[in-house]
């Protein structure tokens, strides 16, 4: 699962970064390994009230509490089944109040990939179910696209998000 | 790198050790006007001593030396060469708080401020030039009062002028000017020293130079001495501080209501110029430095009390001091566990069915340890309340005197224990009750008297354990709440419609309500309606709750009910549909099955339980969550009656399961806060369950309760 390769687009100087993919409604979207924790397997979730949909629940990983967030539901993907391959990506990112540890829900985990900085394109202004302010870049990987996300603000504006929207 | 560690280290220990020894001056002081005792004098002198070795080891010059004059003055009083005279305690008490000034500059490493020290040395200096015997505790001031009442000691002579000079209270302020043989009041002296946040809290201080100067000739000096390089300036902190000499004979309250707005981390000292002092810093006559120092501590107390807790609380979440019995006790109770861990390692090695017997002991005693070892750590952080009472008898003191009250402060229960940080945190909501128990409680010896009680009021603080949590209270046998006044002031603000009825305790807690004060006159102890909404949520935030009892003209008490600890809850184990709840057992009064007969609706919408003589709302708990219950009919689930900022409410859950203690951990870390939720928990099968927050739970169901009436007009 972690075959490490680099694309033909990062041929180029400059600072390489590593991306875990993941799919999400057949498309590959990257996140920064760094912002990576761990990958766990599917989990009881206790639901909380006031959360809006896209808000699991939270999850008990070694004694923290942990919210999760199901990314097909916050990108409005039509199909959110849970199968074998649906996975928790936990993440840590450093938000406006401190380091947190939020689990991403996401289909499948594919793969890790190193990409250099200036080979990523930035999006383009209409990107469909996904809000482009959480994509930080696309990234052509031999033909391939992959969407590389901004993991911070995505978890820090879907768990600060309001409750009451979705109420 | 490592010697500077240590040194970082012995300095630390050296800074608690000195607070201590200022805590222990300080609560022997007070006990030493009730009547010289040489063992106390003792007591106090070896703290100063200590404080003063080890200042000078550290090279803090400036607190060695004053420390050091404190010491010749207690010396003398040791040997009996000096009377105790109340002029000389108030001194002593003053210095202790110089010193404490000085130290936590010097802890915080900033430059040692010696405004006070040396307004106080000269004062140490006049008192120990004044050869006095030993015995007669006679001042010259007091000699000198004809205002002592009559048949009045002479050493209670000289207490009522030293709390004249004290009070500094306007109208006096020329007797006691006259007093001390200076001349008429001329203007101010005000030494302005903010804390470096005082751009945060939306001051400007040209605004407040500006409002001085339409006082009168304004004279600024501006001391820049703790600016920083530019290239190290933050331009959001403030870094100046100023010396500002007001010209004009206005009262001492106009003064201090410019500054009425400046965080109490800032300093402000106001010195009154005296016509005959001439202005000239070289020599004042002897009794100047007097009114500086005694006006220093008359200052608004907002700022003289706030700052040493402030400074307190943020020093004391650092490191914990552990008895070494608790310690032992650890140890013990370890070893115990690795007895039974070694019986346990037996028979993973080799296990035979007939050992079925004594693996089922094992275990038992590895359930007994670690019940044991919880407790025990929990233990650790187990504090007596006395820790927090200290600093009262010394804040009642002075709030006495400044309020020209006469009270006997009564602490029981000191070796109560609780949690530290509930130990913390209930610091503050505690003095700000006492501050308004001797404000607004107690009333004046002229108008105790009037009302057939003795002349001294008394108040109380009392702290012991009920069930699993620790009760204080705080009682005074003042005047009591008045419940017309309370109640009037609310319909005037609207706070209450103007027919409704409402029950003694309802009426109670509007005081509760933000902004809300009866106090005709706003003075600078309280009054401003600011505070008690803070008291009741601080304590709600803790997960406690207040009560207040009081009956007219013989005193009010209020009832602190708080958890025993932050970590561990007892909680009923509560199912909704498939969804598992917490609630903790405190808040809940009883649990009850409902008939149909004891229930009833209000505009078809409301629904109310009849519970013994009252009527509490149906509070749905599957509806407030968005749950699917096992069943909608009240009757056939549970009705847990909970009660909350006296406030009750019975909850319909589906089943309860069982009562256990269960670890609170934080929703918030990770996650926000959500509202009727306390934290969450761990099951021990790894599944997390929510935990109720009982007040913020019946909120919420109150906010939905007006949102549809709201919506149905």
């Amino acid at each position: 699962m972690t075959t490490e390769r680099m694309s033909g687009a990062t041929q180029g100087a400059g600072a390489v970064h590593q991306y875990l993919s993941f799919f999400l409604g057949g498309e590959e979207y990257g996140a920064d390994i760094l912002s990576v924790q761990e990958i766990k397997g599917w989990d009881t979730i206790t639901r909380v009230p006031y959360s809006p949909d896209y808000i699991l629940g939270v999850i008990n990983l070694r004694g923290s509490i942990v919210p999760v967030v199901d990314l097909r539901v916050r990108f409005a993907l039509a199909n959110a089944a849970f199968d074998a391959a649906t996975v928790i990506i936990v993440v840590h990112v450093a938000g406006t109040r401190g380091e947190r540890v939020v689990g991403i829900v996401v289909d499948a985990v594919s793969d890790v990939y190193s990409v250099a900085s200036e080979s990523i394109r930035p999006p383009p202004d209409i990107m469909g179910s996904v809000d482009h302010m959480f994509v930080t870049g696309l990234a052509d990987l031999d033909g391939k696209l992959l969407i590389i996300l901004d993991i911070e603000r995505l978890v820090e504006s879907s768990v600060l998000g309001d409750g009451k929207a979705a109420a | 790198m490592s010697v500077d560690l240590e040194m970082e280290e012995i300095l630390k220990v050296f800074f608690e050790e000195s607070f201590e020894g200022l805590d222990t001056m300080e609560s022997r002081l007070l006990t030493l006007g009730d009547g010289a005792d040489r063992e106390t004098i003792n007591t106090i002198f070896r703290a100063a001593h200590s404080i003063k070795g080890g200042a000078g080891t550290f090279g803090f010059m400036e607190i060695s030396e004053f420390t050091h004059s404190v010491e010749t003055l207690l010396d003398e009083m040791r040997n009996g060469a000096r009377g105790v005279t109340p002029d000389a305690l108030q001194v002593l008490l003053q210095s202790v708080d110089v010193i404490r000034d000085m130290a936590q500059s010097a802890q915080a490493k900033r430059p040692i401020v010696m405004t006070g020290a040396k307004a106080l040395s000269g004062e140490l200096t006049r008192i120990l030039a004044q050869k006095v015997p030993p015995a007669a505790a006679q001042t010259p001031s007091a000699a000198a009062s004809d205002a002592a009442p009559a048949g009045a000691s002479t050493l209670r002579a000289s207490a009522q002028n030293a709390a004249a000079t004290s009070v500094g209270q306007p109208k006096r302020d020329n007797a006691a000017a006259n007093m001390s043989s200076t001349g008429p009041l001329e203007g101010w002296r005000i030494v302005f020293a903010p804390d470096v946040s005082l751009f945060k809290t939306c001051n400007d201080p040209m605004r407040i130079l500006d409002e001085l100067a339409n006082l009168g000739p304004l004279e600024v000096t501006a001391n820049v001495d703790a600016l920083p390089l530019l290239s190290d300036l933050d331009p959001t902190q403030c870094h100046l501080s100023w010396t500002l000499s007001l010209r004009a004979a206005v009262e001492h309250a106009r003064v201090a209501e410019v500054f009425d707005w400046v965080d109490a981390n800032s300093k402000i000292v106001y010195e009154p110029i005296y016509a005959s002092s001439n202005l000239s810093p070289v020599a004042p006559p002897p009794a100047d430095p007097t009114q500086a120092a005694v006006q220093r501590t008359a200052g608004p107390s907002d700022l003289q009390v706030a700052a040493p807790n402030a400074a307190k609380s943020g020093g004391e979440s650092g490191s914990l001091r552990v008895a070494t019995e608790k310690i032992d006790a650890l140890i013990n109770l370890v070893g115990e566990l690795v007895i039974t861990q070694s019986m346990l390692c037996r028979f993973s090695e080799k296990y035979e069915p007939a050992d079925v017997e004594s693996l089922r002991r094992s275990i038992a005693q590895l359930t007994r340890n670690t019940r044991e070892l919880q407790e025990s750590v929990m233990q650790i952080r187990m504090l007596p309340i006395g820790f927090s009472f200290n600093r009262f008898p010394r804040l009642v003191h002075d709030l006495s005197r400044k309020l020209g009250k006469r009270v006997e402060l009564k602490l029981s229960g000191e070796n109560t224990e609780l949690d530290k940080t509930v130990l913390e945190k209930i610091g503050d909501p505690l003095v700000h009750l006492v501050r308004n128990a001797l404000d607004h409680g107690l009333e004046s010896p002229e108008q105790r008297l009037a009302a057939g009680k003795s002349e001294t009021g008394t108040l109380e603080l009392n702290a012991f354990h009920e069930g699993g949590s620790i009760i204080i209270e705080v009682k005074d046998d003042g005047a009591g709440l008045r419940k017309d006044r309370i109640l009037a002031k609310a319909r005037e603000r609207g706070l209450v419609d103007s027919d409704a009825l409402l029950s003694d305790e309802q009426i109670y807690n509007l005081i509760f309500v933000a902004g809300f004060s009866t106090a005709d006159a706003v003075s600078d102890v309280s009054g401003r309606g600011v505070g008690m909404d803070v008291v009741r949520r601080n304590i709600n935030d803790l997960g406690g709750h207040v009560q207040i009892f009081s009956v007219q003209g013989q005193g009010s008490t209020i009832r602190i009910r708080l958890p025993l600890t932050l970590a561990i809850l007892d909680g009923q184990v509560l199912r909704v549909g498939k969804e598992i709840y917490i609630a903790s057992l405190v808040s809940i009064i009883e649990t009850v099955q409902s008939t149909r007969e004891n229930l009833s609706c209000v505009a078809g919408r409301t629904e109310l339980f009849k519970h013994r003589a009252d009527y509490l709302p149906v509070v749905r708990l599957h509806d407030l969550f968005g749950i699917e219950p096992d069943s909608r009919d009240i009757t056939d689930g549970l009705l847990v009656v909970l009660e909350a900022d006296g406030r009750r409410v019975a909850m319909l859950v589906d089943e309860l399961l069982a009562q256990q203690q269960v670890v609170i951990k934080s929703l918030e870390a990770n996650f926000k806060q959500v509202p009727g939720l306390a934290g969450a928990t761990i099951h021990g099968d790894g599944t997390v369950a929510l935990i109720l927050d009982v007040p913020g739970l019946i909120r919420t169901f109150l906010e939905r309760q007006t949102a549809h009436i709201g919506r149905a007009a």
